[in-house]
């Protein structure tokens, strides 16, 4: 029997470079969201993101990969470097039909193709990137980590908007039960340009308040919809008992995933997000009472939060478990999003303390874990995630607690 | 026009298609090595030969380009091209 587990991560956040930065910064609870600086957003209704700082692709990648990657795809590949480094895994030595990448995408490379977009009915189909052929596609950041460390197994990429994320962790989880030593996977986006954001508000959910401390309020009464992000993280998961073998540090376990869609738009019908956390924790053989943190999608808009608190009413009892969306400093990142929350959910329960959800005075009976971090002693995380027109994915992860030696 | 130099093809190449760090550690020694050891693959290649197309208004079929495997083959073909240009203007 297969068990997935992880053992090194890689993150790139607006409030951290780093996974330690990252955890240290969540825990902080230092709020990364901040009007868009990278264009002028005065045509725009949404004008607030959280944005990655300090990110110098040079210092981090060869020149050779810079002309040919969109910024999504240097955050990927330097999460990959580091989430590598962070596992031990020595890509060199082993037998490279056993390393996979399945990755998560949401949008694709916006910025990369906008600019090519820009290059043709600007200056003519002359002056359009050779690399414009892949630099764009969802499949760029799987294949670009798969080329630069030569990883030869399984492969894949999922796209499914914020429950992506979420969907690829359990692929991965699905190539190791197929024979490979090892899967990074993960999520990793950057469409904060003007093409994607407009992208983005034509969805129709995005927060159009410019305070970055009153725009994205998932459970409260004065939600106004969400804010978005870029950036995400790479995991890699092994077998537990290969990764044991040598002597790997492991952080926590995949150890139950479940997916289920919506019913049609004005069905009538309740949607599915329940269902996906049902069918994780039967996946993980454990029932709603083994949880002891739930990781929300926490959408921010009044008809989502109200569908997300009732299901886990329903699932958990009114206050019944302790509740958490850190998600409210660094906006949502679509498919960067869930791993990010997967490696919090693993960092809680490793170091003992829930982080804090900010800003946010709930409107339903949840026990959220407000403002600080809340100590706690679980071995158990429920992990939620629901994409755009009716993706819902839940994951549930144990950490290296008392009862997991 | 002038003719295509290899410097001007490395400094095409190293802004359209980035350095590898093979190519500044061979330094100028370096146009008959073979692209794929510098970390230049095809893609590379049709890169630059857009830049020279726009600069040097010299256009390399791609069954040519295909066959390219060195800077100097590159150089050498763009200036047999220039050369055929101005022949064909003169005659």
């Amino acid at each position: 029997m297969t068990t997935a587990v992880v053992t090194g991560t890689g993150v790139v956040a607006p409030n951290g470079l780093g996974t330690e930065e990252f955890w240290s910064a969540t825990l902080r609870g230092e709020n990364a969201i901040t009007p868009i600086d990278r264009y002028d957003t005065a045509l725009f209704p949404s004008r607030l993101a959280g944005q990655v700082r300090d990110f110098e692709a040079a210092g981090h990648l060869p020149s050779r990969l810079l002309p040919q990657t969109d910024r999504m795809t240097r955050f990927a590949l330097t999460a990959a470097d580091w989430a590598l480094a962070d596992a031990a895994l020595d890509t060199g030595e082993a037998d490279r039909t056993g390393l996979g990448v399945v990755m998560a995408a949401g949008a694709g490379g916006f910025d990369f193709g906008q600019k090519e977009l820009q290059n043709l009915w600007g200056k003519g189909p002359d002056h359009v990137s050779a690399y414009m052929s892949f630099a764009w596609f969802y499949a760029v950041n799987t294949g670009q980590i798969s080329i630069r460390h030569d990883l030869r197994g399984p492969t894949g990429v999922l796209v499914a908007e914020q429950a992506g994320g979420v969907d690829a962790i359990a692929q991965a989880r699905r190539a190791l039960r197929g024979g490979a030593r090892a899967v990074l996977t993960g999520g990793m986006e950057s469409s904060l340009c003007p093409y994607g954001m407009a992208a983005r508000i034509a969805a129709g959910r995005l927060s159009t308040r410019d305070d970055p401390r009153r725009a994205y309020l998932p459970f409260d009464p004065d939600a106004d919809g969400h804010v978005p992000g870029e950036g995400g993280a790479v995991l890699v998961l092994e077998d537990e008992s290969r990764a044991r073998a040598r002597g790997a540090t492991v952080l926590g376990e995949i150890a139950g995933y479940g997916t289920a869609f919506d019913p049609p738009p004005n069905s009538g019908r309740p949607g599915n997000l329940g269902r996906a956390a049902e069918l994780a924790l039967t996946d993980a053989g454990l029932t709603t009472d083994d949880v002891d943190v739930v990781f929300a999608d926490a959408d921010g808009s009044a008809e989502r939060d109200s569908a997300e608190a009732e299901t886990l009413v329903r699932l958990f009892g009114p206050y019944g478990v302790p509740v958490t969306a850190p998600k409210t400093m660094i906006g949502r990142l679509c498919s960067g999003g869930a791993p990010l929350d997967v490696v919090l959910a693993l960092l809680a329960l490793r170091e003992g303390v829930i982080p804090p959800t900010t800003g946010v005075t709930p409107g339903h009976p949840l026990d959220l874990v407000r403002d600080r971090p809340r100590p706690f002693d679980g071995t158990t995380a429920l992990v939620l995630a629901r994409g755009n027109n009716g993706f819902n994915s839940a994951l549930v992860l144990r950490g290296r607690g008392k009862d997991l030696k | 026009m002038s003719e295509l130099t290899l410097s001007r093809l490395v400094d095409i190449l190293r802004e359209c298609a980035g350095e590898d760090e093979a190519v500044a550690a061979e330094g100028q020694d370096i146009g008959d090595v073979e692209l794929e050891y510098l970390g230049y693959d095809s893609l590379a290649v049709m890169e630059a030969a857009s830049r020279v197309k726009r600069e040097y208004g010299v256009e390399l079929p791609d069954d040519a380009l295909a066959e390219i495997r060195t800077l100097n083959r590159f150089v050498g073909a763009v200036n047999e091209a220039l050369a055929s240009a101005a022949a064909q203007r003169s005659a």
